[in-house]
């Protein structure tokens, strides 16, 4: 069970905190210029990394803000918490 | 025939409180301060279990947590009935019952016993061989282990039991208060660390505070004797919690530990009603303090498994701490010196040891020459190669062991004894450690793994961390708790030591014996009846991997996790195939270290808080009018109104006409409502529905359908301009949270750009929806001056208004095809406003309707339901609701989907109306459509996902997905029964009201 910093509250405990899947794959902009290939590119294919993965995560239960996350997969070291819109910080 | 074997009196044993219990269904005396384990060897009761597999007579072998064999039913046949207890942790009290597990029809004459000399035929891997085949045979395979393997009986009534959880947050938590623990945690509670101690025994002081070895001194008292003083200390710490009784069960990642603080299982029956028997504390720790101690290991020979062979230390402890002899003539067999302090325990008290089997060459330390002083005969370099005593050990046979420990050689001596002390060092508890994701690291010259590297802030100190004697513990406890707490002082600073210096050491996993392997039993895993010949044979079989070896031979997958033999089993395995043991690994251990009750797990969410569930501000009224409930998602929603005794059948026919020909009545109230605000609140709709919301008028109400991404119905409802930069948008009542989410999701990480603010407001409202071509009437009654006129307040149209002093909303909008209203007003006013319309209803007959008739009633006007009649592989397209999907807008959620080759493809299962050729079969949902009869296989073309009698067209309607349905108006289908098959023919899926007249009726 993960005490994840919240951004926005705090250390928390996991429960409260919902897993959103791989962080920045930036929805299309003119997703009607993709071919079928490129959207289902962003549409299915997701990561699966054991090692050093970036990750969405929400406040489900808290303050609902989403947020991304580092984590090591493989030991699930939480490397680093960011807001959305920031950059990953250099690890 | 029952002797007495309580031998000294023992401070911690109250023998002014005799205590009668009874085992097996005699009954037995036992002092307060017993366990169920040490008031039967008080008894002379060795025998209390039948092994696993071989059905073989097993004694007690530990005094812990760690115990394979004595593993008992508690008060058998009674609600508080609990099996696989381990017989060395139970508190015996007045009235307790315990009985033997895994034998029938007595522990004494057990039938299975008949496997022990059957044995030959049970070899490694014996239950996936034998098995397997013919699956014909499996009635009679189960019938057998059902019956002579049981590993107890679980209750049959509800648990009479409370049971609770607590949340605590530490800085500091140690776990064991053995001496590194009790030391460990008066420190950190000193130096102002928040400190909770926990043990899982009734007493602190682990097995120092019975070290009574006269040549270990710390402060020139015995280990013992120094200890009691420092436990005294404890009681006037600040900051220091102590709980006993508490065995943590789990260390998961970032130091959240699961532990279970048992708080009445020691008490009467009488003492135990209406207190919480057992509370699982949820601990999450800055620090982490393991002190979890070590276990001794037994040595693998030949017979090693019979009643009255136990752990040398398991013999000591019950001499010291319980005042109990284990046996009359009793004999050591050992590697190391610590048998020799058992022995020099049952001297001192006047108990008769006949011999210690050393398999070392000699030792020089001071307690071994105090044995020697004693007159015990000491065999060196001698091993044991046989025991003999089928209930009871009464003899053992020894020679002489090979230079190289790989053989025996000589002649062979009897000795006759019926205990037996077994000393094979000790292999540090680091179990909680591997649970916390931390790495082990063997340590080739103790023979033990110990904790290496560190997945979040915690020390293992004393044995748990490979210290074993008392020097090295206090200098190595000392240090680590310095740099773990970052201090400079400590009061271990200073203490003085003396130990008596143990000088050699032989460790040989497995012992030979005169006889063939292939013709001895050494026991690896007594819980399992896993042999060390099993091991070998799974490794001649090609098994390499230990974890394969373990769930091959079931070594170590017992109920004890195989706390005492996995490391003969690695050690043999590592023997065998000629590998080092540090490159082999370990098993993994899992939570629970011990294991836990259901009730401890579930706590408090029990009966009607298993789930929690929610209720609309009218549920007063649904039960006093004698509703039937159905559960949607976690509310509790009115389903139908039975009256007269009607069937659910009946009601809804009535429900459903009434609606139709007068005035009906649903309570709504349960449907999600999302306030939209802000001035980019209609871009947003745009985006997140199929349809142009850009145009909707202030005062207007639109359909939504709202996709997934991938081009899937995900929901819809009706939504509400009621200002420039203000709507309301209601979802389905099963999805209202999780498309609050989605929304958020796209608005906090797609779109921030966008100035728009979500509130979910479905508990603020309740909401009444009366329908009906008298529902107009029955509204006018209610507010006299809403104009209500076709022009002032058309269909698809929203009113602010008043019921008296009551602010309301209302929607002239329709689920049902009929005329209607959805009035909305704050929560605590709902039931007043559903009493009010049933008042103002009465002269139109107003009926009350629940989910059921809402179903039938819109599955006549083809509306779908989304989860009922879409499963998450439902275009808009399939639906054929094609008109809500707009053209113009360059993009919406799921948008580019729809045109996937996948998802124009024709031959898609597609929503259309089922008629039956026979009006009166109403069809199964779910039931499969075919187009070929008597085809094998026959293709599937899809199912019914809602179908209904309909008392307003007086036929059966169907709706139904099928492939390719869109093209097929008309066409004959078959639905085929187990019995029947039944005709059907493809249909406009509008059945009722095709031009929508009656809105306006
Ligand atoms: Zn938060």
């Amino acid at each position: 069970m993960f005490l994840i910093n919240c951004p926005y509250c705090g250390e928390r405990d996991q429960q409260e905190f919902k897993a959103g899947g791989e962080a920045h794959i930036e929805r299309p902009k003119q997703p009607t210029e993709l071919s079928d290939d490129e959207w289902a590119e962003y549409l299915f294919m997701r990561k699966n990394i054991k090692g050093v993965q970036f990750e969405r995560w929400n406040h489900a239960h808290g303050c609902r803000k989403w947020f991304n996350m580092i984590r090591d997969t493989s030991n699930d070291e939480i490397k680093a918490i960011y807001k959305m819109g920031e950059k990953p910080p250099s690890q | 025939m029952t002797k007495n074997l309580r031998v000294k009196s023992s401070e911690y044993i109250d023998e002014t409180n005799r205590i009668s219990f009874k085992f097996n269904g005699k009954t037995y005396h036992g002092f307060k301060g017993d366990t169920l384990a040490s008031a039967l060897l008080a008894n002379d009761v060795h025998l209390v279990g039948r092994s696993f597999k071989y059905h073989r007579p097993r004694g007690i072998m530990t005094s812990g947590s760690e115990e394979p064999n004595a593993i008992v039913q508690i008060n058998p046949g009674t609600n508080r009935t609990e099996p696989n207890v381990r017989a060395t942790e139970v508190e015996i009290y007045e009235g307790l019952e315990a009985s033997s597990q895994n034998c029938w029809p007595s522990v004494e004459f057990d039938i299975g016993g008949i496997n022990n000399f059957l044995s030959p035929f049970f070899p490694a891997g014996f239950y996936y061989k034998t098995f397997m085949w013919p699956a014909s045979f499996w009635e009679k395979y189960e019938f057998f282990i059902r019956h002579s393997a049981g590993l107890g009986k679980s209750p049959t009534s509800s648990d009479p039991d409370i049971y609770d959880h607590r949340n605590i947050h530490c800085d500091v938590l140690v776990v064991g208060a053995g001496i590194s623990g009790i030391l460990a945690a008066k420190n950190a509670a000193k130096n102002n660390f928040r400190t909770l101690l926990v043990d899982e025994k009734n007493e602190l002081g682990g097995s120092t505070i019975f070290e009574n070895n006269e040549f270990n001194k710390i402060d020139n008292k015995t280990p013992s004797e120094w200890l009691k003083k420092e436990i005294e200390k404890l009681k006037n710490i600040k900051n220091l919690e102590i709980k006993t009784r508490t065995s943590v069960a789990a260390y998961h990642q970032y130091n959240y530990l699961l532990a279970r603080e048992n708080l009445t299982d020691h008490l009467e029956a009488k003492d135990k009603t209406n207190k919480i028997r057992q509370r699982l504390l949820k601990i999450r720790a800055k620090k982490v303090i393991l002190a979890t101690g070590a276990l001794e290991r037994p040595l693998i020979f030949n017979n090693n498994d019979r009643p009255g062979i136990m752990l040398s230390s398991a013999i000591k402890k019950y001499s010291e701490f319980y005042g109990v002899a284990c046996g009359s003539k009793n004999v050591f067999f050992t590697n190391n010196d610590s048998a020799y302090e058992s022995a020099i325990s049952l001297y001192n008290k006047g108990i008769n040891v006949e011999a210690i089997i050393d398999i070392r060459e000699q030792s020089e330390s001071k307690i071994v020459k105090k044995v020697k002083e004693a007159g015990i005969k000491i065999y060196w370099s001698h091993s044991i190669v046989d025991t003999t005593g089928y209930k009871r050990l009464n003899s053992i046979s020894i020679m002489k062991l090979s230079n190289d420990g790989t053989s025996v050689t000589g002649s062979k001596i009897s000795i006759s004894c019926d205990c037996l002390g077994v000393a094979g060092g000790w292999t540090p508890a680091v179990h909680l450690y591997t649970q916390s994701g931390s790495k082990l690291k063997f340590d080739e010259e103790k023979k033990v793994f110990l904790p290496n590297q560190n997945t979040s802030e915690q020390i293992s100190v004393g044995s748990c961390g490979g210290d074993f004697k008392i020097d090295e513990i206090i200098k190595n406890l000392n240090q680590k708790i310095k740099d773990t707490l970052n201090i400079n002082e400590t009061d271990l600073d200073g203490i003085k030591v003396e130990i008596d210096q143990e000088n050699s050491k032989r460790n040989i996993w497995l012992l030979p014996s005169d006889k063939p392997i292939g013709k001895t039993k050494p026991f690896v895993d007594y819980q399992n009846d896993a042999t060390a010949k099993d091991i070998k044979l799974a490794l001649r079989e090609g098994f390499r991997s230990i974890e394969h070896v373990k769930r091959y031979t079931t070594t170590g997958m017992g109920t004890d996790q195989g706390k005492l033999g996995n490391m003969h089993a690695l050690g043999i395995i590592a023997d065998t195939a000629g590998v080092k043991m540090g490159e082999l690994g370990t098993t993994t251990f899992r939570p629970p270290y011990t294991p836990l009750t259901f009730g401890t797990i579930v706590g408090r969410n029990v009966g009607k808080f298993f789930d929690i569930f929610r209720r609309t501000p009218m549920n007063d009224w649904h039960v006093e009018n004698k509703a039937e409930f159905e559960n949607v998602g976690q509310w509790k929603r009115a389903w139908y109104y039975p009256i007269n005794g009607e069937t659910m059948h009946q009601a809804v026919q009535r429900e459903s006409k009434a609606a139709r020909e007068s005035a009906g009545i649903l309570d709504a109230s349960t449907l999600g409502k999302i306030d939209i605000q802000g001035s980019d609140a209609s871009e947003f709709l745009n985006r997140v529905y199929t349809n142009a919301w850009s145009k909707l008028a202030i005062g207007k109400c639109r359909y939504g359908l709202m996709l997934n991404e991938d081009g899937m119905v995900y929901d819809d409802g009706v939504t509400t301009r009621l200002g420039e930069n203000h709507y309301i948008m209601t979802t389905t009542t099963g999805g209202a949270a999780n498309v609050l989410g989605k929304l958020e999701d796209y608005l906090q990480t797609e779109w921030p750009e966008l100035d728009v603010y979500l509130t979910s407001v479905t508990d603020h409202y309740a909401t009444a929806s009366l329908c009906g071509p008298n529902s107009k009437k029955i509204l006018k009654k209610i507010i006299p001056d809403l104009d209500l006129s076709d022009e002032n307040f058309p269909h698809m149209s929203f009113k602010e208004s008043k019921i008296g002093n009551v602010q309301c909303r209302i929607m002239r909008i329709s689920f049902t095809g009929e005329h209607s209203y959805e009035i909305n007003v704050q929560a605590s006013y709902g039931k007043d406003l559903w009493e009010k319309c049933i008042e103002a209803g009465k002269e139109f007959n107003i009926t009350p309707y629940g989910t059921e008739t809402m179903h039938l009633l819109r599955a006549e006007k083809g509306f779908i339901i989304v989860g009922q009649d879409t499963d998450g592989t439902m275009t808009p397209i399939d639906l054929q609701m094609d008109w809500i999907v707009s053209k113009k807008k360059y993009d919406f959620i799921g948008k580019r989907s729809l045109y996937r080759s996948d998802t124009m493809r024709e031959d898609r299962k597609q929503l259309v109306g089922l008629l039956t050729d026979d009006p009166n079969i109403v069809l199964e949902e779910g039931a499969q459509i075919v187009s070929k009869l008597n085809q094998s296989p026959v293709e599937m073309l899809g199912h019914v996902t809602s179908s209904y009698f309909s008392p307003n067209l007086k036929k059966s309607i169907a709706l139904a997905v099928v492939r390719g349905g869109k093209d097929m108006m008309g066409k004959k289908l078959f639905v085929p029964m187990e019995n029947k098959n039944i005709n059907v023919t493809v249909a406009n899926p509008i059945f009722y009201d095709e031009k929508n007249e009656r809105l306006n009726a």
